[in-house]
């Protein structure tokens, strides 16, 4: 019997994949297109006071998903960089399960691109977001609704041909 | 035209490949020795079929044939000419071509070093080696041909990805391929002894040199990865453990086992079934390795080329391959009896301790990469396991191992005696802790705990393998005869078990001495970090063939004395408008000096403005690389011990088990 355990692990770890490969997040856009950003009400970092889903709303922005610890988002930040200097476009950061501190260095040391970085330490805002791993970015328009998802490093091809054409919109 | 012929050649390998696979598979079942024959002719024709089509993959890149689809999305007539070949492995189609040709390779060497294996076994591992590559030309040929051609055909190609514009990219992705195809040779040889119900010392004597050998690619493949990192992602760190270093990292654990494992069955006729078990997981975890890499299922910055559909294919591939050898292990394994009895305090005990402390390692990774797919398949939520897991799991099960390390090498097979033992760690343990307290206190005048901790450990490894080569030497009358009296296969051992302390030495003081900085400077402006002067002095502006940068220069003294002059750089590609940090590193085998250039301060961006720059000061950096270094010099030495070479006793012991069945 002994001699099945791999077999049996082996189909287990199947049936994950397959599960795995059907929720696949670059097939399957995010159920959240199309409705309000899910409320929250976090503190800010750097700064007093606490930031929610309602100081969203009045003009399209980018909500990032970052950490100080993902590898993904050392990739993207220099397009983010070049974003928030050239495109003049607001950048939210959500700096998901991270410490304070770490995220403070971090981004002391790679410049940062956001207006307000928003402390997601629970990781619960990830949660309701729907957020798969880091980084993830939304995109909101006027009234708070999320248009588009950008899963894994923001990319210049993806803001030219997705992004910014959905922030045009979104601005009228 | 070439490309045509490169595909067409494809497809030959493909029929060829089903020749190697049925052919022999009938042979073996009917006794037919020509159907048998069959097989390493098979082998080779389709070797070389793909070899064929790799060249005319190249040709197309040196000759910028932007018809093809692939040399489009990844060359450039700006791209430099070596990494116009290297760009061949560059994605997603080219490097499945590369791993099908490396498994070509490997089929050839099986196919012509074979001469002293019984024709069954023979035939049925090349079948085995067949069967892996039907599945990956099938995969390719279906799914993500290279030689797609591409109309309108453009003026020019969209560009390598800059990332991987960097020597360290030239020659890694081979050679960790190399690995984790080698380790389909123990795999192949797996299945053949669970097929012929055959698995003495003699199949465990030919399957060790493969074995070694695979394991030092990937060893070797894994510190260029790390060393390739550290340089271009531009910010100081050499593991991230990201899905992709992970999916490398895990066949790297159970081949590790698997190689000590070996040594019980050759030595001792023990954990027979184990061994045939841990070469069946290593080459399951290499492909497995393929699936998280190729298919998009785990989110990583590696998974450059990620299709569903191509997910949805490697799933199945490997379902089959692995389904198949799992249940024939469940079928033939418990006839696999072993010869002898086995006490926890020998070697052999400790080995197998040594083997449950690796692929538990090797679970617990596995269990970290996974965990996101597991909690999203669960409806759970989505989450992402980062650094501080694998952190926190991975340092209780790594510190026993290096002290096994140590006590292994001295404990005798069969049994030991725990006074001798004691009797002779007594003076590597006191060395040991002193250098472990007395190094970085005279390095860095002061020792915390962790640094003593991490010291000891690294020590330990190093001194205990000196020790047992010293041991083997002194019996000899003079030096160079004493040198030369230990076999290869001791050498190797003794250099990996070093490399690994000199790799924990290494990861200990860089993780606890490394300083970083992150200024602001103008020209001509000095600032001082751990001793050494930094002095800015400016960036230019730089054309490169296929991109253009700010050239930073920064002058370092040390006590006065100019000890480097180094040039930090951020690139701009032009085709594919990224950006790319070339951090500056200065090395001595003592400490690394790792110079950043971050962004213009300055409003107008001019060059002659502030500008951002990150310093770092990392005490034996090097170190991490060259353990990895000392590892496949030891791999290399111990596969390439005379004692396979002249095996006449395996040729008998195989000659008379044949003759039994």
């Amino acid at each position: 019997m002994r001699y099945l355990i791999p077999v049996l692990i082996l189909a287990g770890l199947v049936v994950l994949f397959a599960a795995g490969l059907k929720n696949d997040p670059r097939e399957v856009p995010s159920p959240l297109i199309g409705k309000p950003a899910p409320a929250f009400n976090l503190k800010l970092l750097g700064e007093e006071g606490s930031y929610s889903n309602a100081d969203l709303k009045g003009r399209p922005v980018l909500v990032n998903f970052f950490a100080s610890w993902c590898e993904g988002c050392q990739v993207e930040h220099p397009v983010l960089l070049k974003l928030a200097k050239e495109s003049n476009v607001e950048i939210i950061g959500m700096d998901y399960k991270d410490e304070p501190a770490d995220a403070t260095q971090w981004l002391a040391r790679h410049g940062s691109p956001y207006r307000k970085v928003i402390l997601d330490h629970e990781g619960t805002a990830g949660l309701d977001w729907g957020v798969y791993g880091v980084p993830e970015t939304f995109v909101l328009n006027a009234e708070g609704v999320i248009v588009y998802k950008q899963i894994g490093p923001m990319t210049e091809a993806a803001w030219r041909e997705k992004i910014a054409p959905l922030m045009a919109g979104a601005a009228k | 035209m070439i490309p045509e012929l490169g595909h067409f050649a494809l497809v030959l390998a493909l029929g060829v490949a089903l020749i190697q696979v049925f052919v022999p598979a009938y042979g073996v079942w009917k006794r037919d020795p020509r159907a048998l024959a069959v097989a390493t002719s098979a082998a080779q024709t389709q070797a070389l079929l793909v070899f064929f089509a790799f060249g005319c993959l190249t040709w197309s890149f040196v000759y910028s044939d932007f018809s093809v689809a692939y040399v489009a999305a990844n060359s450039n007539l700006e791209l430099p000419m070596v990494y116009r070949v290297t760009a061949v492995w560059g994605a997603h189609e080219g490097s499945l071509l590369l791993w099908v040709a490396i498994l070509g390779g490997w089929t050839l060497a099986v196919s012509i070093f074979n001469r002293r294996l019984p024709a069954d076994i023979t035939a049925t591992a090349l079948a085995v080696l067949g069967t892996v590559s039907v599945g990956f030309l099938l995969f390719m040929l279906l799914t993500s041909n290279p030689f797609d051609r591409l109309f309108p055909v453009p003026l020019d190609g969209k560009d390598l990805n800059p990332l991987l514009q960097d020597p360290g990219m030239v020659i890694h992705p081979p050679m960790l391929y190399m690995g984790y195809v080698g380790f389909s040779v123990a795999f192949a040889f797996a299945i053949a002894a669970l097929v012929s119900g055959r698995l003495d010392s003699a199949w465990a004597r030919w399957t060790r040199p493969w074995t070694t050998t695979a394991w030092l690619f990937m060893t070797l493949g894994i510190t260029l990865g790390s060393w390739w990192a550290y340089h271009v992602l531009g910010w100081g760190g050499w593991w991230f453990w990201d899905p992709v270093e992970n999916a490398s990292f895990m066949p790297w654990l159970v081949g590790t086992a698997l190689i000590h494992s070996l040594a019980v069955t050759e030595k001792r006729g023990l954990l027979k079934s184990w061994t045939v078990l841990l070469a069946i997981l290593a080459f399951g975890l290499s492909l497995l390795g393929t699936f998280l890499v190729r298919s998009g299922v785990i989110v990583s910055v590696h998974a450059f080329a990620s299709d569903p559909a191509r997910g949805v294919f490697i799933l199945g591939f490997l379902t089959i391959i692995l389904g198949a050898s799992f249940l024939l292990y469940a079928w033939r394994a418990p006839k696999l009896a072993s010869e002898g009895e086995m006490t926890l305090f020998s070697r052999e005990g400790l080995l197998l301790i040594n083997n449950v402390f690796l692929v538990v390692a090797s679970a617990s990774v596995l269990l970290g990469t996974l965990y996101p797919l597991l909690v999203d398949a669960l409806a759970l939520g989505k989450i992402s396991v980062g650094p501080p897991y694998f952190n926190a799991v991975f340092l209780p099960l790594f510190a026993p191992l290096v002290l096994m390390v140590g006590v292994a090498a001295t404990v005798p097979w069969k049994r030991a005696k725990l006074s001798e033992i004691v009797r002779h760690l007594r003076m590597p343990l006191i060395i040991a802790i002193a250098a472990a307290i007395v190094v970085p206190l005279y390095i860095h005048g002061h020792a915390p705990v962790a640094v003593i901790a991490g010291g000891f450990l690294g020590f330990w490894a190093i001194v205990t393998a000196a020790q047992e080569i010293w041991r083997r030497m002194r019996a000899k009358t003079t030096l160079s005869a004493g040198l030369l009296g230990v076999p290869r296969g001791v050498w190797g051992m003794s250099l990996a078990h070093f490399g690994l302390g000199v790799w924990a030495l290494g990861v200990t003081f860089v993780s606890s001495y490394s300083v970083e900085k992150d200024v602001r400077l103008s020209p001509g402006q000095s600032i001082d970090l751990s001793g050494y002067e930094f002095r800015f002095d400016g960036v230019e502006p730089h054309v490169g063939p296929n991109y253009d940068s700010d050239y930073g220069t920064v002058t370092i003294e040390h006590h006065g004395e100019v000890v480097a002059t180094v040039h930090p750089e951020k690139r701009l590609y032009r085709a594919t408008q990224q950006m790319m940090t070339e951090a500056a590193v200065d090395h001595t085998p003592l400490r690394d000096i790792y110079v950043a250039l971050g962004e213009p301060l300055s409003e107008d961006a001019s060059h002659t403005g502030d500008w951002a720059l990150r310093l770092y000061y990392k005490p034996m950096m090097r170190l991490v690389w060259l353990g990895g270094a000392f590892m496949v010099l030891g791999g290399l030495l111990a596969a390439t011990d005379r004692r396979y070479r002249l095996t006449r006793a395996a040729e008998a012991n195989f000659a008379k088990n044949s003759a039994v069945v």
